[in-house]
Order: C-alpha cells, then structure tokens, then sequence
C-alpha cells in the first residue's frame, strides 16, 4: 500500500492493471489520450499487451478477441470514440463478454450514450461515474469484478477533469469474492472433441441448424433484471430534513457535495443524491426523498439528460428543476465554469428560489 | 434395348461398403466438420473451401490450438458444424478480433474466415491495418464477388460486368468503380509474409487450394508474419447463372480479374 | 458383354443431394450420371456405372459431402451389358 500523487488517468490504469487487466487498446482522443498512454507503459511490466490501434473499430475488435480468451481486458475512448464502437459494444454484450470500457468524457453530454447505448438491440451496460480520482480507483476495480460476475461490459464515466487532475492515491488492490473459472472462454483446446466453443452474440451452439435467438435474448434479458435489482449504487447526504435535494453526478457531483455541506453549515436545508451508478439508476433514492422534499433540482453539465431519469424515479411527486446546463472550456473538452464551487451555488441558490437556470 | 435401359442395367451399388479388399480414401467428411448438413445453394463453393481448411488444420495436427474468427455471411451457417473453437464477429470486424486472440493466446492457431462483402467492403481497414501490423494470424477469404447471404449484391470484389442484384446490367466502370483486387493490395504490405489466391472450381485446384491453406498456416506457426489466403468460390445463385455453369464462371469471369497465384512468399 | 476394369468405387449418400450435378463433369472417366428417381427433397441424385478409378474429383467437387471414396487394393472386372 502505498500513496502516490498520481494523474486520474494514470491512477485509474494503475487500478485496472492491479485489477488483473492484461489487455488494453484505443486510439488517441482528448482526454482520453492519457489514459491509453498510461496503459502502454505499464501493461508491459506485466507481462500484458497494450495496442495503439488504428481506429476505435479496431480498439473494440482487439478488446473482443482478447475477452474471447478469458483475459480481463479493457478499452476505451471519449464521446465521439465510442459512439464509434457501438455497433459492437452491444454485440459484445449479447456475446456475454466482460469488457470494461471508459469514457473519458468532454463533459456530461454522454450520458445518454451511456446509460441508453447507442447500439442496436436490447442490452444494458453498468455505467459507473466516480466522482473524484480515489474513487475512480475503487470503481475500476469493481468494474472488472462486476463485468466478470455478470459476464456483461461495465462502462466508467471519466472525463477530463477526472483524467488530468493530480489527487493522493492510495493504490491498494481490492479483493473480491472468487469468481468461477472462464470455461467459456476459448483456448483451442476443445477442437475436434465436439464440445468446442462457439463465443457468439446470438445463441447458436454446434450442430443447432437454426438459430434461436428468441430464447437465448430472453434469458440474457432476465440476467439485466438482475443485474438492474442489484447493482444501483448511490450516496447521499441530509436528505431526510432537506427542502430540496440536488442530484449530480461524476466530477459535477464533487463541487455539489462540498458546496452542500458548505451551505448546510450555514443552516439552508439542502441535501444532496449523487448515483454512482448511472445504470443501474437509483430511482429508488429518488422516490423516496421525493416523498418529503419540496423540489428536486438535477445539476449536469449537458442540455438535460439525467433529468429524464430523475424524473422518472420522482414520478411526480415532487416538482423536478433543471439547474445544470451546457457549460464548457473554448476548446469544447468538457472543464467548463459549472466545474467551479461559486458557480455550483449560484445554481443551487436558483433552484432554492423555484427557479431553473437556462440550459 | 434402350441406351437408358442398358446404363440401368449396368448401375453399381453406391450404399455399401465395398466387400473386396479396398482402402478408403475420402470419408464422406472432415473429422473437424460435425455434420455434412448444411442449407448452402446447390452448387456453392463455400463448404469445398471449408472442408479444405478443416483437412488442412487436422492434417497439420493443430485441431487442439485452432480458434477461428469468423465473419457474416453465408458461410456463418457452417459455425454450427466446424468443430474448431470459434468467436463470432461483426461483419467486416474479424481480423481486429482474431488480433486480440493471438495477442493474448500466441501459441493458438488464430484464423479468420470472410467473404468478400464482409471484408473488401464492409472491413477494408481492418484486414489492411492486421496485415500491416504483421499480425501473425491467418485470414481466409472466400471470394465470389458478391454478398450471398443477403441475395447476391454487389461488393468491392465484384468483377466489371458482373451481374449483381444491383447491377443487373454488369457492373460497370463508370458508374459502379472498379474491383479491389484485395491480395494483391495485401501483398503490397511490408507486414505481410504470404499471400495467395486459389480457387475451388475443380478438382485439382480444390487439393491445390489445401496446400496453399497448409503453406498460410505453417506462415503462422513460423512466426513469419500476417499470412493471406483468398479462395475464389462459386455463387451461382448471386451470379444468375445454372449451377452447373458455376465452376466456369468462376474461372473464367472471376478468375480472369482475380487471378489465382502465389502472390507473394516467404520462401 | 464387356469386361470394364475397375480400380475403386464410391457410396453416394443420394438423401442428401441437391442436384447441383457438378460431380458428372468432375468425373474424369465418365461414369456418373444422373439418376431418373428423386430423392425425398426432390433431387435428382449421382448413380455410378463400371470403371471408376478412384480418382476422388467426384468427393472434391460436391458441396454436400455426399461422396466417399475407396480404392480396391487390386482392380476388378465387371461385366457390362454394351
């Protein structure tokens, strides 16, 4: 154990390899070109492999054939990459593959991508959005225990902030749970024995002549009900008094914790939800501090995205105020002024007076 | 005596083994294929192609370390039966794909299997930047111009002339472009070790398309770099014509643009 | 009669045939042909007169796996009708 002052894109690929991640690729893309850097220098030193590839189709096709392996193994890109690879990031859900893929993010704008996908099909992936570097050393660990026990891809909501900011690390390997063997996974092994391995996305086995999707997507789709009851992770403070709860996520979610408790301190009754998990999403937090507070006021740094869950999980029971809002650097990656506590209480102080700041 | 009667008369049993001493020279399928089933027009080249790569690798002695990549098209249908160890790919996808299984299993026999569609259009890139990279994988194609299993479309493959779903008067220069003449743009590539077109027209070309299957594959197991094998096969299905012309056009229409060769060796 | 010298034979697994006749050009002595009958998905199938050599084009050419191939250890004579 041992603390570092380590950049998030270097702590987090430091956590994936300590994660027992062997294989990583990408393509170089603000913010995300760190990261895969990162993982280029120190993938050798153990024994791994790290591929600069030649486009974000290749990274996700490399990822892939390495999962196929049994390998824990891993990619990732910002926005524009992965909207790129989505084609076969739900492919590769339906293969039952433990990917576990980030987004260093140019802001909040992804959520949707995230949390719906933009890939054909119905699959689900579990999106976790650290708020701060520590955290996003914890959460890629769970991130790769999580893909393997459901044998489904695992996203990390990064961003800029989160790539480029130095915080004290301590770089600690968590232990899970053992997990069963990968004997699904292909070795070559099982040739000419008639058992040999088809790793495919639409349940065809050998010697099936027809293909029947129908009850192979069915029991995957019990799988994500599963997943969906078990995994929604949040945190939460003074909700129980509050008058209105603000609800925040990733590096957005850090400056509305403090600015929070700042303002608790000064006796204002304002609490705060933030989801760890994008999806899973807790609507269940959501709808019970809906029952007491007057308003719930959803701070992200998009045109509104998350608002759409938030809504959901209040149904109604309390009036929903959107006071986050596009807010972004002259270079559009996504560090913009609402990444700032002053700015962060002004929203919050208009969402207190009812009132919705212009997205 | 009718001719008709007279060849009746003279029929030899075909259901029973023979009685007088004899030694078996084919059996009716490849160990590694599990059923000779299969829903593939009459006349398709694809399972010829197929059952010359599964001879290969089982004569190589590599059936335990071959896991095989394959793409979309009318060839999928035989993953039911090939009993290698497979990973399905996207269409276009399976070279990236094979690159992370060599990568992390460097002992295994990694092949790819694509038609055309799937790789000269949909997955240029791909195959491009595999080969470039000296990705000590095998990558077969099995090329007849056209994407089968959605009719018989044009590809980046389809000859000038051709008749194609979307092409019904040939493919023409002008408004439709020119073929890829993928190997030799493959062979091109530094990272590329060997490189060669056959075909499964006939017979002998057919035992020819396994020797060159056995010389890609003994590539890999050298460690010499990316090995390149295309396999010309009949569509006759896609290309509008009798079956029984199949064989033909291939070597003739096909076969006249994408000519068959060692295109490049390591030897 | 005719004394017609024979090196090998083949078995046909007629069921599975398509029809797709690629086999009775591939023959290079000539002695496939096509049957009159259909099998039960409607195909006309390969049927086999005297003199195969066991050459194997037939095996090499079909699609469907419906060859199989012996060579005698020894040639045989069979008497044919002509």
């Amino acid at each position: 154990m041992s603390r570092q002052l380590l950049e998030g894109s270097e702590a987090i690929a430091a956590a994936a390899v300590a994660a027992g991640c062997r294989f990583f690729c990408g393509y170089p893309m603000t913010p995300f070109t760190e990261t895969l850097e990162f993982f280029g220098k120190k993938l050798p030193e153990v024994g791994g492999v790290c591929i600069n590839a030649e486009s974000e189709l290749e990274a996700i096709g490399m990822a892939w054939g390495a999962l196929a392996t049994g390998v824990r193994a891993a990619t990732g890109s910002t926005g524009q990459g992965l909207a790129l690879m989505q084609e076969s990031l739900s492919e590769i859900t339906r293969s039952e593959l433990p990917l576990v893929y980030f987004n260093m993010a140019r802001g909040q704008g992804d959520y949707f991508q995230a949390t719906r996908g933009g890939g054909h099909g119905d699959y689900r992936h579990i999106v976790l959005a650290p708020a701060d570097v520590v955290e996003a050393v914890e959460l890629t660990q769970l991130a790769f225990y999580l893909a393997d026990l459901w044998r489904n891809p695992v996203m990390i909501y990064g961003d800029y902030l989160l790539a480029h900011t130095n915080e004290t690390v301590e770089m600690k390997t968590i232990e899970y749970p053992t997990l069963p063997a990968k004997d699904w996974a292909v070795d070559g092994s099982l040739g000419g024995t008639g058992k040999s391995r088809n790793i495919n996305p639409i349940g065809m086995s050998k010697l099936k002549h027809e293909i029947e999707p129908e009850s192979f997507w069915r029991r995957l789709n019990k799988k994500t009900k599963e997943m969906e009851k078990a995994e929604a992770r949040h945190e939460q403070e003074f909700v129980e008094d509050a008058e209105m709860v603000v609800v925040a996520f990733g590096t957005v979610a850090r400056f509305v914790r403090h600015v929070v408790r700042e303002m608790r301190a000064e006796g204002i009754k304002v609490g705060y939800i933030r989801p760890i998990t994008l999806w899973p999403f807790p609507y269940e937090a959501l709808s019970s501090a809906a029952d007491t507070v007057k308003s719930v006021a959803v701070m992200e740094q998009n045109a509104g995205q998350m608002i759409d869950d938030v809504k959901l999980g209040v149904l109604g029971k309390a009036p929903v105020l959107s006071i986050g809002g596009i807010s972004s650097d002259e270079a559009g990656f996504g560090i913009g002024p609402i990444h700032d506590a002053e700015d962060v209480r002004r929203r919050i102080e208009c969402g207190l007076r009812g009132e919705e700041m212009e997205p | 005596m009718s001719n008709d009667a007279k060849v009746r008369q003279n029929i030899i049993s075909t259901d029973v083994v023979p009685e007088v001493p004899s030694e078996q020279l084919i059996p009716f399928k490849p160990d590694l294929l599990l059923s000779e089933d299969h829903h593939l027009c009459p006349g398709c080249g694809e399972p010829t192609a197929v059952r010359m790569m599964l001879e290969a690798i089982q004569e190589l002695g590599l059936a335990q370390k071959a896991i095989g990549v394959v793409g979309i098209g009318c060839y999928t249908a035989l993953t039911g039966v090939i009993d290698t160890d497979l990973v399905q790919a996207l269409h276009g996808r399976a070279p990236s794909v094979a690159t992370g299984v060599k990568r992390m299993l460097p002992d295994s026999l990694t092949y790819g299997l694509q038609g055309d569609g799937d790789m000269v259009s949909e997955g240029l890139q791909e195959v491009i930047h595999t080969a470039a990279r000296g990705e000590n994988v095998t990558i077969i194609l099995l090329n007849n111009g056209v994407f089968g299993e959605t009719g018989g479309h044009m590809t980046a493959s389809t000859v000038v002339g051709q008749r194609t779903k979307n092409t019904l008067d040939g493919r023409d220069a002008e408004e439709h472009g020119h073929p890829i003449l993928i190997s030799e743009m493959i062979a091109g590539l530094s990272g590329a070790a060997y490189v060669a077109r056959c075909g499964v027209f006939n017979a002998s070309q057919t035992v020819h398309t396994k020797r060159i299957l056995k010389k890609a594959f003994q590539t890999q197991i050298d460690k010499k770099g990316f090995s390149f094998v295309e396999i010309l096969t009949m569509c006759p299905t896609g290309w509008f014509v009798p079956v029984i012309e199949g064989p033909g056009y291939l070597e003739n229409v096909l076969g006249e643009i994408h000519q068959l060769g060692e295109i490049k060796s390591c030897d | 009669m005719e004394q017609v010298k024979t090196r090998g034979t083949v078995r046909i697994d007629t069921e599975r045939c398509k029809g797709c006749e690629l086999c009775i050009p591939a023959c290079k002595p000539g002695v496939l042909f096509m049957s009159e009958d259909r099998n039960t998905i409607g195909m006309h199938y390969p049927e086999l007169l005297a003199g195969c050599t066991g050459c194997t084009a037939c095996a090499l050419v079909c699609p469907d796996f419906c060859f199989e191939i012996y060579r005698y250890n020894e040639p045989v004579f069979i008497e044919v009708q002509s």
